[in-house]
């Protein structure tokens, strides 16, 4: 349940930037392969931004898909999970997109 | 552990075995947890004006962080701290009972790593673990995580001011028992190994890809209950190598002895820094 840590380190993250200010919206990026499973760090995000300034704010949750180039055939394809290997045959890959774990920005009031 | 939500009010712990536990970064965190808002959310949300902004009496803050930014950033810190030193450190993760500590106390007994050895063990409770390392003659600090599942560069930064190590020491970062957390946070160590054991199964890796595709070392323990188990040691190195081709495969016996001889080979060709 790593989530939960993840969520407490969205929750330092905003505040250090918004303060006391409410905050009704955070926007993050969760790569389908950054290993982060979004309905579980949206129920922590819930518990763990109780009495914060971030309580009761929606979460937005991008969460762009996997991609690889593969260095054999300098190609790039989408990657579900992470068996990188290219239909080439080569495992010579390099995930390029999906490892993203970031907050974008927040709305406050 | 907060009985509302899991998280950790009991605080993380820092023993040096023989010593009273000394909390760490607190979390203040003094929450009441009575929640009792109703979470109704009734209000519209319909914004059915086209040309109205979507919150319209908000307005919107870029922050474009890592998440994990201050741990990054701590485990970086480490990593100086570390290399500046001499001190390579290692971080060695599985799930529970797969051998971690048999290893090391084995490892300690016949000084296979060519360095001296010191130890930081993270578990939930107990400090079990420490006093192994430390009889098996190493110097040994337990990190109790609470209701936490992995360690953080918080906690080994906390851990490294109790154990303070030698110059040119050998630190193992034992993880927290758990094939899955671990795997997303920087420690700031030289090197990853997981450890899986025969008893486990052969599934792990496609089981637990991220920390598998982590790792710099995968060793396969236990391998003298092979005749007893169904573990084809071949099919797992191919489903570990499809996740990560550039891993160390390492089978051997933490018991028996068998294949030590590659550890103790690994472990002395190690340098302070990562790559």
């Amino acid at each position: 349940m790593h989530e939960l840590a993840i969520a407490e380190s969205i929750i330092d993250a905003v505040l250090e930037r918004t303060g006391d200010r409410s905050v009704t919206v955070v926007r993050l990026q969760v790569g389908r392969l950054s290993g982060v499973v979004p309905d579980a760090l949206t129920f922590c995000f819930e518990l763990a931004t109780a009495g914060t300034a971030i309580e009761g704010a929606e979460l937005e949750i991008a969460e762009p898909t996997g991609r690889a180039h593969c260095r054999d055939c300098d190609v790039d394809f989408v990657v579900d999970d992470l068996i990188l290997l290219c239909d080439c045959g080569s495992a010579d890959v390099e995930v390029v997109a999906g490892r993203e774990l970031s907050v974008t920005s927040v709305e406050v009031a | 552990m907060c009985a509302t939500c899991g998280c950790g009010t009991d605080e993380t712990r820092v023993t040096a075995v023989g010593t009273a536990a000394v909390p760490v970064h607190a979390h203040d965190h003094d929450h009441p947890h009575d929640h009792d808002h109703p979470h109704d959310h009734d209000h519209p949300h319909d914004h059915d004006a086209a040309d109205a902004p979507a919150h319209p009496h908000t307005h919107t803050v870029d922050i474009e962080q890592a998440i994990l930014a201050k741990n990054d950033d701590l485990a970086v810190h480490n990593r100086v701290w570390l290399t500046e030193r001499g001190i390579v450190a290692v971080n060695l993760m599985s799930s529970p009972g797969a051998g971690k500590t048999t290893l090391l106390e084995r490892t300690i007994r016949e000084a296979g790593a060519g360095r001296c050895v010191s130890v930081i063990e993270g578990d939930q409770e107990t400090v079990f673990d420490a006093e192994r390392i430390r009889d098996a003659g190493a110097k040994a600090v337990q990190i109790n995580t609470g209701s936490g599942c992995h360690l953080d560069a918080s906690m080994v930064r906390s851990g490294l001011e109790a154990l303070r190590p030698a110059n040119d020491d050998l630190v193992f970062l034992e993880n927290v028992g758990n094939l899955v957390c671990p795997a997303l946070f920087d420690l700031g160590e030289a090197r990853k190994v997981v450890i899986i054991s025969v008893t486990e199964g052969d599934d792990k890796p496609l089981k637990y890809p991220h920390m598998f595709a982590a790792a710099d070392l995968v060793i396969v323990n236990k391998t003298d209950l092979l005749p007893y188990v169904d573990f084809d040691v071949d099919r797992c190195e191919r489903d570990a190598r499809s996740l990560n081709p550039n891993m160390t495969w390492m089978p051997l016996s933490a018991r028996t002895g068998d294949n030590l001889g590659a550890w103790y080979d690994w472990l002395r060709g190690l340098t302070p820094a990562a790559d």
